[in-house]
């Protein structure tokens, strides 16, 4: 919403300077956009005199000036337009001037061989309009020297705010002008009905047809209007805000749209086909060319105004080419309705039609304001075009708005946190506009003003059904008991300004908090923490992709597919955050950095409800480990990716010996290069592996790379158990090598499994220290080696019982994986 | 093949050959030699197509055509066994790659440069520092109910705030409802007030997404959301508590707070916060400009009653501001666009350690 400080003005009587009232609108909820300031900007701008105009001696279209500053210097200035000529009064800018309209610094120059030491400016160079048909063309006399914005009243610094939806009533110049008068900057201006006398019948009649289409509509002809250019008052306010002004008649529309919130059409009453206009909802087949140059296809949702030969106007929205006024109009009809917010919100969205109506409607217009604002559009018009009123025409009835809100007063310290006078608070209500109904010590109830739709608005409520219906009854008439009282104490705070109200920290029940995380969000936490550590960088990944990536790595159900996806390549909701790094690191590859080990704790999409929006810590790790003098440098293995995943599931309390690997992980994994990490034959804690060499190809990703996935919903809460005490034996441990021949089919876990549990009592532990496959080897064959660690707890082991246990190992691990011992 | 022979039965027969021929190349290379012997300079296939200037005028058009149906049977024939020799290439090679991956890993990650993502890091600063304000962590899901993410919230279908939101839809579900990508963390509020009896503290970090993607939009971005729901809570509290936080995170002991009259429709009375900053240089706390930083009021009645709580009994503030934006500020870091790219780079740069996370005692 945009208005120039002199139609503020208007409404608003003040002394108050620009910068206070800037203050004082961000204060109290009208935020301020932006502030132009014309009188600044075209400050440059003098006014001058041709005081001579020969044609230029070599260009046929060319004059050469010369031109009176006012300052007593002739300025030479050569001159294109067709109207430069000997006496006029334009508008000169000098070299080193800004010319807003063409974006240039202006310079002395030599056209053809003449000086040109300044330019005589059209409206659309200053940026005034798009007039270019010729230079500015001032009375003869325009005071020379004089700032040209000045004398031309367009020093009128122009106010951008923005509107919140809940504030219909402040899409109005005396709507904002309220706000600010409330807030003490001033007093508002009352509007004063004018005294119509009607000398004819009404020529058209009004008749709502279907009430869907329109609550109440009056209307008033006046004839003998000579409809032209609007004074110029008008049309540089119309100007200052963006708009183009048209003709009297249509100026008036828009000034009263603007000015007072309230949207009016006017009909050429020699257009209109009959002598009803009908509201209506449109029918199949029936459209609109409408004022702006379209043409619409309507449909039975959308209210229209109908004359005999069909659709005039969108209702609310736009009016038609058709009926509309131009200088040839006479006989002006002057409509001024109140229409269904929803309705017009969902017509306007249906056509996508954004018009300075539809928002007002929108948001609701003042329902009592019809009457006075007919009265006064006549007035003006006839001002404005001269012509005589008819009567009124008038079809519906005006909606009931009228409804009182109770304060009381203490609630403005219990829920504002503000001690505020009572006094205080009832005088800003009532520059609002609230009327006092009763008052006594502890409350105030007051009559809420029409144009405030929001206050103890009425609209049900929309409560979850899970709720028991006892306490959902006890919720509703709590809120129907303190909403406009909430709506009150909010106009009061806002007005008296929320600086005002002391800020209290936040009481604690005890000064050490309990922890703000769960365990389990604690742990995804720790999940980063433990990958990053681990040399990956945590990265941030859009939850949705390229539908044919995402099929890489898993399903890709229409239910997770955007209806309305932003672009293409990010319309299906990912399977896995693997797909997102897999497709970092592919960028990364093309940026020359080849070599990532990245990590995202992130979600994984199996379907649209909340079980199945798994919470994930992925990584992938691509190319090789880093060259160092001290370690060689090697492709990233399936190794590092189950080594990333066990570390968090270590670090996640998972205890390590009740984690399986089975080769069943999901297919964009190598599958001879991937495991899931399992607890018990259902829970699977992880995947692993190196991918597919296609998912690869598919990706551009040309070294090697494996991922991982934790599903971190799986992992079981661990139970909160105190550590038993440690095992501290008393004698030394002692170790011993096997070297096993085994199958290669024969898997490492199965042989130290079987070692394990040879003999739970005196082995401690089981650790695999060397793998063989080569040609020293029958062919199909693997060494394993394996140290075990055996832990005497009674007394020293003997070398006979040392030997038991040693043949006990070889015998459990033959029995369980065909090996033999390696000579 | 003689001049007799039916064209039918030569094509077919010369079909079948190839037919076998391919069955039979058990390799690439072999393969390749058939693809050779039936389309290459002198394969049999280009052998029939270079004698058809011989066959008279008459007989020439029809047999070309057929030749032509035979080149592309032939050509589909070559393709499919070399699309069937690479998968079982590729199937071959997988097969020979197996590896024991029960083996253990080693006892150490490759080395490398680890950290932690400005944006996990503030969502951690976030937790620690409303933890300290006695707030616990509350969490949902990224698809939600309309219900949820609108109605709930006092935005009913119509109302002109729903269209400000740019929301992502999902197809429709059996109830005929599209869910959402959340377009706020707010619908946790509602999910938070239907499944918790107040008192209520919570704050809940996470993704949320619109349909805008500029230079300073992405279409999947961070929140934090604010509940406080008790008795005797007012606006005051609201502005303690922000104030506490803000100049707690940006560790600015005076940094200069303003609030100013707003409208959300699930608050009621709204208020947005600005925070002071020099425009020009981007320097927090000083040179008396203003920015806005996030939203905040006191919850509606409404949304209160939607959830099934008494407003007569209980009242709250709730509060939201965007994570990449105070991360921005913080870090005075210029682009937002980065924070989703992965740029090992751009990471390396801004990551924080992660075994120093914020811990009051330490400062944030």
């Amino acid at each position: 919403m945009k208005f120039p400080l002199s139609w503020l003005r208007a409404h608003l009587e003040t002394e108050a300077p620009l910068a206070e009232i800037l203050a004082v609108l961000n204060r109290i909820g009208l935020e301020v956009e932006g502030v132009e300031d014309r009188g600044a900007s075209l400050a440059a701008f003098r006014i001058a005199r041709v005081v001579e105009a020969v044609q230029h001696p070599n260009a046929d279209r060319l004059r050469a000036l010369k031109v009176d500053a006012g300052d007593g210097r002739l300025i030479s200035v050569v001159c294109g337009a067709p109207n430069a000529r000997t006496g006029l009064v334009g508008v000169l800018a000098m070299p080193g001037d800004h010319i807003p309209g063409t974006g240039i610094t202006l310079k002395v120059g030599e056209i053809r061989g003449v000086k040109s030491e300044g330019m005589m400016c059209s409206a659309r160079e200053l940026g005034l309009g798009d007039d270019h048909t010729g230079i500015i063309d001032l009375p003869e006399d325009a005071p020379v020297g004089a700032s040209y914005v000045r004398y031309a009243s367009m020093d009128d610094p122009v106010i951008e705010i923005s509107v919140t939806p809940n504030r219909g009533d402040a899409l109005s110049v005396h709507g904002v002008a309220r706000d600010l008068a409330a807030a003490g900057l001033g007093r508002l201006k009352p509007l004063v009905p004018s005294a119509i006398a009607a000398a004819y019948p009404a020529p058209l009649h009004w008749e709502i047809a279907d009430p869907r289409a329109c609550d109440y509509v009056l209307g008033r002809a006046v004839r003998g209007v000579r409809n032209g250019p609007a004074p110029a008052w008008i049309r540089d306010w119309l100007l200052a805000i963006g708009l183009r002004p048209i003709n009297a008649l249509v100026d008036v529309t828009n000034l009263f749209t603007y000015g007072l919130g309230r949207p009016l059409h006017v009909f050429d009453v020699a257009k209109v086909q009959g002598r009803t206009l009908t509201m209506r909802m449109a029918r199949p087949g029936e459209s609109l060319a409408a004022l702006n140059g379209k043409t619409y296809a309507l449909t039975d949702q959308d209210g229209i105004i109908a004359d005999a030969a069909g659709p005039e106007a969108l209702g609310g929205i736009i009016g038609g080419t058709h009926s509309g006024c131009d200088e040839t109009t006479t006989e002006v009809f002057i409509e001024c309705a109140l229409f269904d917010p929803v309705r017009i919100a969902l017509s306007g969205r249906r056509h996508d039609i954004r018009t300075d109506a539809r928002a007002r409607f929108e948001r609701g217009v003042d329902p009592a304001l019809p009457a006075v604002a007919l009265d006064l559009a006549t007035a003006l018009i006839q001002e404005l075009c001269g012509g005589e009123a008819s009567e009124v025409s008038a079809a519906g009835t005006e909606p009931a708005w009228q409804r009182d809100a109770t304060l009381r007063f203490e609630r403005l310290a219990g829920l504002g946190g503000a001690e505020v006078p009572a006094d205080e608070a009832v005088g800003i209500l009532e520059r609002l506009g609230f009327a006092v109904k009763t008052r006594d010590a502890a409350q105030v109830t007051v009559a809420v003003p029409s144009w405030r739709n929001d206050i103890a608005a009425k609209g049900a409520l929309d409560q979850a059904p899970s709720i028991p219906a006892e306490r959902a009854r006890a919720a509703a008439e709590g809120c129907a008991a303190v909403e406009p009282e909430a709506d009150l104490v909010e106009e009061v705070l806002r007005i008296r300004g929320l600086d005002t109200i002391p800020a209290v920290s936040l009481p604690v029940a005890r000064i050490v908090p309990p922890p703000a995380l769960t365990p389990k969000q604690a742990r995804a936490v720790l999940a980063r923490r433990v990958l990053a550590a681990r040399g990956m960088l945590d990265c941030v990944g859009f939850g949705f992709l390229e539908q044919k990536s995402a099929a890489l790595f898993g399903e890709t159900p229409d239910a997770l597919r955007l209806v309305n996806p932003i672009a293409a390549d990010l319309d299906q909701m990912r399977p896995t955050p693997v797909a997102s790094l897999a497709l970092a690191a592919a960028r990364n590859a093309a940026r020359g950095w080849p070599d990532v080990a990245l990590s995202e704790l992130g979600a994984a999409y199996r379907d649209p409800s909340p079980t199945g929006q798994l919470q994930v810590a992925a990584g992938l790790r691509a190319g090789h480990t880093p060259r160092h003098w001290a370690e060689a440098s090697r492709p990233v293995d399936a190794m590092d990716a189950k080594g990333d995943a066990l570390a968090v599931l270590a670090a996640l309390g998972v205890p390590m010996a009740a984690v399986t690997v089975t080769t069943d992980a999901p297919g964009f994994y190598h599958p001879g290069r991937s495991g899931v990490l399992r607890q018990g034959p259902k829970v699977v804690l992880a995947t692993f592996g190196e991918l597919h060499p296609k998912v690869r190809a598919a990706l551009d990703l040309s070294g090697p790379a494996v991922a991982f996935e934790v599903f971190l919903d799986a992992i079981p809460e661990p139970k909160r158990r105190r550590k038993g005490a440690p095992d501290l034996p008393a004698f030394q441990p002692l170790r011993r090598d096997f070297a096993f021949l085994v199958d290669e089919a024969v898997t490492a876990e199965a042989v130290l499994r079987a070692a394990r549990g040879a003999d739970k009592a005196l082995v401690a532990d089981v650790a695999l220290f060397d793998r063989y496959a080569g040609d020293k080897l029958p062919v199909g064959k693997v060494s394993l080696g394996v140290q075990v660690t055996l832990q005497p707890r009674e007394a020293t082991l003997t070398d006979a019982q040392i030997e038991a246990v040693a043949e006990k190992i070889v015998a459990a691990v033959t029995k369980a994986t065909g090996a033999s011992l390696r000579g | 093949m003689s001049e007799t022979t039916n064209p039918g039965e030569e094509f077919a027969a010369l079909e079948a050959e190839t037919a076998a021929q391919l069955a039979a190349a058990a390799d690439l290379r072999a393969w390749d030699a058939v693809r050779v012997g039936t389309l290459g300079k002198s394969g049999t296939l280009t052998g029939l197509l270079k004698g058809l200037g011989q066959v008279p005028a008459e007989q020439r058009k029809e047999r070309g055509a057929a030749l032509n149906q035979l080149k592309g049977r032939l050509e589909g024939l070559i393709e499919r066994r070399r699309t069937a020799l690479e998968e079982a290439a590729l199937e071959a090679r997988l097969r020979a790659e197996r590896m024991d991956v029960t083996l253990p890993p080693r006892p150490h990650a490759p080395a490398g440069d680890g950290g932690i993502h400005p944006i996990s890091r503030t969502m951690e600063e976030l937790i620690a520092l409303f933890g300290a304000q006695g707030f616990a962590v509350a969490e949902g899901p990224d698809i939600e109910s309309d219900w949820l993410n609108f109605s709930a919230l006092n935005i009913p279908e119509h109302h002109p705030a729903r269209q400000d939101h740019d929301t992502f839809y999902l197809p429709a579900g059996a109830d005929g409802r599209r869910p959402v990508l959340r377009t706020h963390t707010s619908p946790v509020q509602a999910r938070t007030m239907l499944t918790q009896a107040p008192p209520i503290r919570v704050i809940v970090p996470g993704r949320t997404w619109r349909a805008d993607h500029d230079a300073t939009h992405s279409p999947m971005f961070h929140q934090v959301e604010g509940l406080v729901i008790d008795r005797g809570i007012t606006l005051g509290h609201l502005k303690g508590c922000l104030i506490d936080f803000l100049r707690a995170f940006f560790a600015i002991s005076d940094l200069p707070v303003r609030f100013r009259a707003s409208y959300f429709p699930f608050t009621e009375p709204s208020m947005e916060v600005d925070i002071g900053w020099n425009r020009r240089t981007g320097e927090l706390g000083k040179g008396g400009d203003w920015l806005e930083i996030l939203g905040s009021g006191m919850v509606h009645p409404r949304v209160l009653a939607n959830c099934g709580i008494d407003p007569r009994e209980w009242q709250g503030f709730a509060f939201g501001m965007g994570i990449e934006r105070i991360t921005m500020l913080k870090h005075g870091m210029p682009d937002l666009r980065p924070f989703y790219e992965s740029d090992l780079r751009w990471l390396r740069h801004w990551a924080t350690d992660p075994l120093a996370p914020p811990s009051l005692a330490e400062g944030i």
